[in-house]
C-alpha cells in the first residue's frame, strides 16, 4: 500500500450530501477481477451523459479540477454499498485525500486500506474549506498527516483529528494482513480457547 | 462485585477479542465469512501474489448471486465478465477448498439468504462478508457486518479482523404493528425517523414488544436495512423463534453441540440495566405502510402522504439535496404519493426475498391482475425459497394474476444481470436501495413492502394496501 505523508493538490468541491458508493462507481464497473483502471468510471452518471460525453458542468471537467488530488465532500459522504471498487475508483483517479462532516463507516475504513486519507471536520471549518475549493485552480491545499494539519491558498491551517493507529498504517503503508499474520500464536490460541467454550463453531480436525 | 451490566454486542465482541493492543484498534475473531463473486476476486488476487492460504475454508462459504440470470438458465452466463466473474469465483473456491453453491445447485441464492437458510448463521457469532447488507444476518443475535476487499482477504487469510468496538444504540418499538404493516414499513419507518447517518458508528440493537413479534424473516428484514440507517450492524437478542428457525440446518451444530450450544445462546441477550449509548423509542401502532419518494432510504413517508416541498426545508444541503432528488424522479411537490404511476415492480432481495415475502404478496396478488402497462417480477432469494413458494402453489397465483417468475438472485435490486429499469421507469420495489441509478440508469426506484408492492402492481400506481387485505 502506498504511504501517505503530506500532499498538495487541487481541492474539488462537491457539495452534495449522501454521496452514495453507486454514485461514486456505478455497478457496470463491478465486473472486474481487478482493482486497477477504475478512474475513468469514477462519478460516472455524474460526469458523462447518457452518450458518453463528459458533462461540463461537473466539477472533475471543469478545467481548474481535473487533476484534483482533494475532494471536499458533503456529509456522510460513501454511505450504501460496501464496493471498495470507490476507494480503488478515486485513487486511480489521482485523489487520495477526501474531506467531509462525516462519512459511512465502511467507506471510512476502506480508504485506510487504500493509502487514502478521509479527513472528518466540523461544518463551520468544512464551509470555509468549501469556500477555499471553490477557487479554482488557487484551491490548493496542503495536507500534513504528520503533524495533523491542512493549509489553506491563504496559509491558515485547520487542525484535524484521526485515529492514532490508523495513521501510524498511513504514514508507514502498512499492510494490515502481513501485520496480523504476525499475530498467528495468539490466533492459534483463541482457537484452542475456542474449541472447549464453543466446540460447535471449532474447525473439525 | 456486582459485574456490569452488558449489552448483546458487548459480549459479542469481548467474546471475539484475539488481541488488543494499548492504542485499542483491537483484532477480532471471525467466525463465519460468507463470500460472493463481486467484492472477492481481489482479495483471493492478494493471497496469490503474496503466496498466503485461506486460514478456515470449513468457515467460509461462497456463492454467485449478484451477476447471474434469473431467467432460464441452461446457457449459462451470457454477459462475458459475468460470466468471467462467477467462475473466478467458483475456481477460486476449488483451489482453497471453499463450499460453493453453484448456480444449478437448489441452495443457490442471494448471500444474505442462504447463510441463515443453511444455518451459517449463529447466535453469538460474529460474521462478516464484503457486503454492506451482512446486517441482515443480526437478525439472529449474531455480530454481522458489511467489509471491504482489503478486509475480505485479511479475514481469508488470518480469520481475524482489525476493528474498534462500535457504540450501543437501542431502538425500541413497543406495541403490536396494525394489519397491513411489516417489517418493512417498520424498519422504513426508523430510517425516515433517525436519517441514513443516524446510526454512524454505531451497532443497533432492536428492541420492543414489536421486534419480539416479528417472525425470523421479519427480524431479517429489519437487520437488513439497518445499513440505510449508517450502523453497521443491527442485532435482535436470540430467543426460541430463533432456535427453533435453526434447529436441524444443515449448518447448525447437531445432537449434543446444539444443546451445548443452545445454553450458551440463552446467556446472550443484553443484561438489564445494560446502557445505550442512545436510544430510540418508537410507537408501532403509529406506522402506517411507508413509500420513498426520493433517492436516499430516508426520503420516506406514509402512504397517505404528499411529495414533500423543498421551500418547506430550513437546511441548505437538504434543500438542494431534496431538489437533485425530486428532479431524478420527476416528482412535483405536493402530488399524493398515491397517485404516482408505476411501470415495473420488482419483488425480491436480500430485503424481502423470502418466502414469508412472497406469500405476502401473493396474498395480495390472489383474485386480481398486474395493470395494464406494468411489467412486474418475482424474483425469490434463493433456489429454497423458490422450491419452497412453488410447493405452496405461489408461482402459480403470480403467474395466473400476470407477474413472472423467475430464478433467485439479486436480480433489479442493484441491475447487475440483465434485469433492469429503463430511464425514467417508476419502479415500486422491497429491495434496499432507492439511489440514483441503483436499479438502471434513470430509473426511478420507490422503496416499499411485497404487500405493497403486489399492490402497486394491481393498481398500477402506489396504492394503500390495507385498502386490499
Ligand atoms: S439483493 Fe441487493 S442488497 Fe442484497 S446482496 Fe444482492 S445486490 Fe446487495
Amino acid at each position: 500500500m502506498n504511504k501517505f505523508t503530506t500532499l498538495t493538490g487541487v481541492a474539488a468541491p462537491l457539495p452534495m450530501i449522501n454521496v452514495d458508493t453507486d454514485k461514486i462507481i456505478p455497478k457496470q464497473f463491478l465486473k472486474t477481477i481487478k482493482r486497477t483502471g477504475l478512474g475513468k468510471a469514477l462519478f460516472f452518471e455524474m460526469r458523462y451523459d447518457d452518450q458518453g460525453k463528459e458533462r461540463p458542468d461537473f466539477v472533475l471537467n471543469k478545467p481548474a479540477y481535473r487533476a484534483a488530488k482533494i475532494l471536499v465532500a458533503g456529509a456522510n459522504f460513501g454511505c450504501g454499498s460496501s464496493r471498495e471498487h470507490a476507494p480503488w475508483a478515486l485513487l486511480d483517479f489521482g485523489i487520495s485525500c477526501v474531506i467531509a462532516e462525516d462519512f459511512a463507516d465502511i467507506f471510512h475504513n476502506n480508504c485506510f486500506k487504500n493509502g487514502i486519507l478521509p479527513i472528518k471536520l466540523a461544518k463551520e471549518e468544512m464551509a470555509k474549506l468549501f469556500d477555499d475549493a471553490e477557487r479554482g485552480a488557487n484551491a490548493t491545499l496542503t495536507v500534513d498527516l504528520d503533524s495533523q494539519t491542512i493549509r489553506g491558498p491563504d496559509g491558515g491551517t485547520i487542525h484535524f483529528e484521526i485515529d492514532p493507529f490508523l495513521k501510524h498504517l498511513l504514514l508507514n503503508g502498512l499492510d494490515d494482513v502481513g501485520l496480523t499474520m504476525q499475530k498467528n500464536a495468539k490466533i492459534d490460541g483463541y482457537e484452542e480457547k475456542q474449541k472447549h467454550l464453543q466446540p460447535w463453531l471449532a474447525a473439525k480436525s | 462485585m456486582i459485574p456490569k451490566p452488558r449489552t448483546l454486542f458487548d459480549k459479542i465482541w469481548e467474546s471475539h477479542l484475539v488481541d488488543v493492543p494499548p492504542d485499542g484498534t483491537a483484532l477480532i475473531y471471525i467466525d463465519r465469512h460468507l463470500v460472493h463473486e463481486v467484492t472477492s476476486p481481489q482479495a483471493f488476487e492478494g493471497l496469490r501474489l503474496n503466496k498466503r492460504r485461506v486460514r478456515r475454508p470449513d468457515a467460509t462459504l461462497a456463492v454467485a448471486d449478484h451477476n447471474v440470470p434469473t431467467t432460464d438458465r441452461a446457457g449459462g452466463i451470457t454477459d462475458e465478465e459475468s460470466r468471467i466473474q462467477v467462475e473466478t469465483l467458483a475456481a477460486n473456491c476449488r483451489e482453497h477448498g471453499i463450499t460453493y453453491l453453484s448456480m444449478d445447485d437448489i441452495r443457490q441464492g442471494i448471500v444474505h439468504i442462504i447463510g441463515p437458510e443453511q444455518g451459517f448463521t449463529l447466535p453469538g457469532t460474529t460474521i462478516v462478508c464484503g457486503d454492506s447488507h451482512t446486517a441482515t444476518h443480526g437478525a439472529f443475535g449474531a455480530l454481522a457486518f458489511g467489509i471491504g476487499t482489503t478486509e475480505v482477504e485479511h479475514v481469508l487469510a488470518t480469520q481475524t479482523l482489525l476493528q474498534r468496538p462500535a457504540k450501543n444504540m437501542r431502538v425500541t418499538v413497543e406495541g403490536a404493528l396494525p394489519l397491513g404493516v411489516t417489517a418493512k414499513d417498520m424498519i422504513l419507518a426508523i430510517i425516515g425517523k433517525i436519517g441514513t447517518a443516524g446510526g454512524t458508528g454505531h451497532v443497533i440493537e432492536y428492541a420492543g414488544e414489536a421486534i419480539r413479534a416479528l417472525t425470523m424473516e421479519g427480524r431479517m428484514t429489519v437487520c437488513n436495512m439497518t445499513v440505510e440507517a449508517g450502523a453497521r450492524a443491527g442485532l435482535i437478542a436470540p430467543d426460541e423463534k430463533t432456535f427453533d428457525y435453526l434447529r436441524g440446518r444443515p449448518f447448525a451444530p447437531k445432537a449434543g453441540a446444539w444443546e451445548q450450544a443452545l445454553a450458551y445462546w440463552k446467556t446472550l441477550p443484553s443484561d438489564k440495566g445494560a446502557v445505550f449509548a442512545r436510544d430510540v423509542t418508537l410507537d408501532a401502532a403509529e406506522i402506517a405502510p411507508m413509500v420513498t419518494w426520493g433517492t436516499s432510504p430516508e426520503d420516506v413517508l406514509p402512504v397517505t402522504g404528499r411529495v414533500p416541498d423543498p421551500r418547506d426545508v430550513a437546511d441548505e444541503a437538504k434543500r438542494a439535496a431534496m431538489i437533485r432528488s425530486l428532479e431524478y424522479m420527476g416528482l412535483t411537490p405536493g402530488t399524493p404519493l398515491a397517485e404516482i404511476k408505476i411501470e415495473r415492480v420488482f419483488i425480491g432481495s436480500c430485503t424481502n426475498g423470502r418466502i414469508e415475502d412472497l406469500r405476502a404478496a401473493a396474498a395480495v396478488a390472489q383474485g386480481r391482475h398486474v395493470a395494464p402497462g406494468v411489467a412486474a417480477m418475482i424474483v425469490p432469494g434463493s433456489g429454497l425459497v423458490k422450491d419452497q413458494a412453488e410447493d405452496e402453489g405461489l408461482d402459480k397465483i403470480f403467474l395466473a394474476a400476470g407477474f413472472e417468475w423467475r430464478e433467485p438472485g439479486c436480480s433489479m435490486c442493484l441491475a447487475m444481470n440483465a434485469d433492469k429499469l429503463e430511464p425514467g421507469e417508476h419502479c415500486a420495489s422491497t429491495s434496499n436501495r432507492n439511489f440514483e441509478g441503483r436499479q438502471g440508469r434513470g430509473g426511478r426506484t420507490h422503496l416499499m413492502s411485497p404487500a405493497m408492492a403486489a399492490a402497486a402492481a394491481v393498481a398500477g400506481r402506489i396504492a394503500d394496501v390495507r385498502k386490499l387485505v
